[in-house]
């Protein structure tokens, strides 16, 4: 096995991202899965969409393609239906995923194509300074809800279970023990995985939600956060504030990319 | 040869994407195109390749890149709407090098527009429709045969330069039948992009180019670990803040293109040598075109045509030459005047450009064009 930080162009560190954010933890987390799996290096893509989150596709060290905004899952179900023997993992945003490519998401895992979406969850636009996403909790604030939020946001893993997708996991980066092995076993599962990784932004939404300084958010998730089976133990009022871990949903169905392998083998020998 | 077949535009458009190697198509449906998709779900896994469907045109453009990044020939289609959403992903194409081709089978705009009659409203966003500096190639087919050929040209085109190529069909050369004899396997040229030809250790990186300007940077999978970016990057194909890296890398993407622009401007004189005036035209207009000009110079009229099927890089050097020798030059058109501003520009006042827009949904008759011929034959004249 190879150590994690072979994965990683260390000529291309340090990284862009704000003292006290998450995404190394969560990067690092990705890295680790990787490890563990024992991937080949050269047969794994890793595809990002836009945002600070999305920048991690630039230092890892494997075929690595940054994409526009919101478009990651499309770009790399091409890749993976063009070479079905790649791995392909994907890095996004939550506005990423869930607002501007909330409709590549749902079907992504809708066709359950081999993908391993890894959503750095961090309930804002951070590249842009701080504007609301859908994941947003009702009455943040926000640059662009300087009264709070008004809406709902979306469950993003509900939202995946609804759409099809067949591995669902949740974890935070406060949970830097677990989250290498919740991916490690999205990348196992021959479909489309979601992991979401809540991971703090203290910059653009800690500071203006008064959420206090990276430490403080990553206690405010390691309070909040419950294992799913104790989380199923709670009363409705005690799961108010608090969300569940771990392994949330898995299923089988058909991989895509092989189930149009068959359509090709019919198709080659002239049947319908 | 083959034998003779009866077929649509669209699908020998199909065929010759087909022909020249194309191996993964992701489109979404949209009259008049939707042949080219149909078309290619049958005949892609019977040659081991891949056709998806996408939510959008947005993701039908994302998945061909793709594709193309893991080695795969590729190529979308669509029409009006369609061709609005993919130019963000055009662009995208353009700056990071990633052959593919684009069929858009032009419909009457903006929006929704006249669904689905003909037009050529899409000239100008074929070339300025994606945000920014970046180069263009588009090409517009004027038979069903040429709709084949035109296919190979834009996928040789794309994977010679890695650049996005843009097959201009309108619905009248998409939806006319035709027969039609298409070429034999080994009549056709095909290229295929460039590989790597040194290593890491080497020396290697993905987006040094080479004399000709394009750049080798290699399939995904293939063990080079490469990075692929819509920033402005360097060599390395990381980004890069520098303004001189910024300025080369803008200047090398328009000159790679630039440095070919004579080999790949394809056009057609008809009659040109003695002629007064000139109708310049291209695609299903200019089947009408042809009929009003040979009818012209049976009547022993002065008349010349040049037919564009390269639109861009635009044909500059023949209209200039056209333009010095020609009293007029007539350019007819299925849109408000769009090609017209580039014939202008190239004429450069040397004569005069005469628009003849049509933007009803119908298409022209040879009795407008002639009538056209003649009053500017008797202006000329005075
Ligand atoms: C088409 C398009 N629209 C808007 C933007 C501007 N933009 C860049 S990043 C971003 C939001 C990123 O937020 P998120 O996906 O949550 O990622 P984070 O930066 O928080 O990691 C936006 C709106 C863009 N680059 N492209
Ligand atoms: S703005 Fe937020 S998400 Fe972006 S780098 Fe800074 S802390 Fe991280």
């Amino acid at each position: 096995m190879k150590d994690y930080e072979e994965y990683f162009r260390t000529n291309r560190l340090p990284h862009i991202w704000c003292p006290g954010c998450g995404n190394g933890i969560v990067m690092k987390s990705i890295a680790k899965a990787i490890a563990k799996l024992d991937l080949d290096q050269d047969k794994t893509v890793i595809v990002s969409g836009i945002g600070c989150s999305s920048r991690a596709s630039g230092y890892m060290d494997f075929d690595t393609l940054h994409t526009a905004h919101g478009r990651a899952i499309p770009f790399a179900t091409g890749v993976k239906l063009a070479n079905p023997e790649l791995n392909v993992i994907v890095i996004t945003g939550d506005g990423d995923c869930t607002a501007i490519g909330g409709n590549h998401f749902i079907h992504g895992a809708r066709r359950n194509i081999d993908l391993t979406v890894v959503l750095f969850n961090n309930n804002i636009y951070g590249m842009t300074g701080g504007q609301a996403s859908p994941l947003t909790p009702t009455s943040k604030k926000a640059t662009t809800a300087p009264y709070g939020v008004v809406d709902r946001p979306f469950d993003p893993c509900q939202l995946a279970q609804a759409a099809g997708a067949t591995y669902i996991a949740r974890g935070t980066a406060f949970h830097a023990a677990q989250l290498p092995d919740l991916i490690a076993k999205g990348i196992q599962n021959k479909g489309f995985s979601l992991i979401e990784a809540i991971t703090p932004c203290p910059i653009s939404y800690g500071r203006r939600n008064k959420l206090g300084d990276s430490p403080a958010m990553l206690k405010l998730m390691s309070e909040s956060a419950v294992p799913l089976t104790a989380y199923g133990k709670l009363a409705p009022e005690q799961q108010e504030g608090k969300f569940p871990i771990g392994v949330l949903h898995e299923s089988h169905f058909g991989e895509y990319s092989k189930e149009y392998s068959h359509v090709i083998e019919r198709a080659e020998g002239g049947q319908k | 040869m083959s034998q003779p077949k009866l077929m649509q535009g669209n699908e020998a458009c199909a065929l010759g994407a087909l022909a020249a190697g194309v191996r993964f198509f992701g489109g979404y449906p949209i009259t008049p195109s939707t042949e080219i998709a149909e078309q290619l779900a049958e005949q892609l896994p019977k040659v081991g390749g891949t056709f998806i469907q996408m939510e959008d045109e947005i993701a039908s453009m994302a998945v061909i890149l793709g594709a193309s990044l893991a080695g795969k020939k590729v190529l979308t289609a669509t029409s009006g709407p369609g061709f609005s959403l993919k130019q963000e992903l055009i662009g995208y194409a353009a700056i990071a090098e990633i052959p593919c081709v684009i069929a858009n089978v032009q419909r009457v705009g903006p929006s929704t527009g006249q669904p689905t009659s003909p037009a050529q409203g899409d000239v100008m966003q074929a070339r300025w429709g994606t945000h920014g500096d970046h180069p263009m190639i588009a090409l517009s087919p004027w038979t069903v045969r040429e709709s084949f050929d035109v296919a190979v040209k834009a996928v040789n085109y794309a994977e010679r330069f890695r650049t996005p190529v843009i097959i201009l069909l309108d619905e009248v050369v998409g939806h006319m039948r035709e027969k039609v004899v298409l070429p034999a396997d080994n009549e056709i040229e095909i290229y295929s992009r460039r590989q790597p030809t040194k290593s890491r250790e080497e020396g290697y990186q993905p987006f040094t180019p080479e004399a000709d300007l394009v750049p080798n940077p290699a399939d995904f999978g293939t063990g080079y670990r490469i990075h692929v970016t819509g920033l402005v990057h360097d060599d390395t194909g990381f980004p890069s803040g520098s303004p001189k890296i910024t300025e080369q890398c803008i200047k090398r993407l328009h000159e790679k293109i630039d440095c070919v622009k004579d080999e790949i401007t394809h056009y057609d004189e008809f009659f040109m040598e003695d002629a007064e005036i000139a109708v310049v035209t291209y695609g299903g207009t200019a089947r009408t075109a042809y009929a009003a000009v040979e009818e012209a110079r049976a009547q022993g009229k002065k008349v010349g045509m040049i037919r564009l099927m390269t639109i861009w890089p635009f044909a500059d050097k023949v209209i200039k030459q056209a333009a010095a020798k020609c009293k007029a030059l007539l350019v007819p058109e299925m849109n408000y005047g769009q090609l017209v501003m580039e014939i202008e520009r190239a004429a450069a006042g040397q004569t005069k450009v005469v628009s003849m827009p049509k933007y009803n949904t119908e298409i022209f008759t040879p009795n407008e064009i002639s009538g056209a011929i003649d009053q500017l034959l008797s202006e000329v004249a005075k």
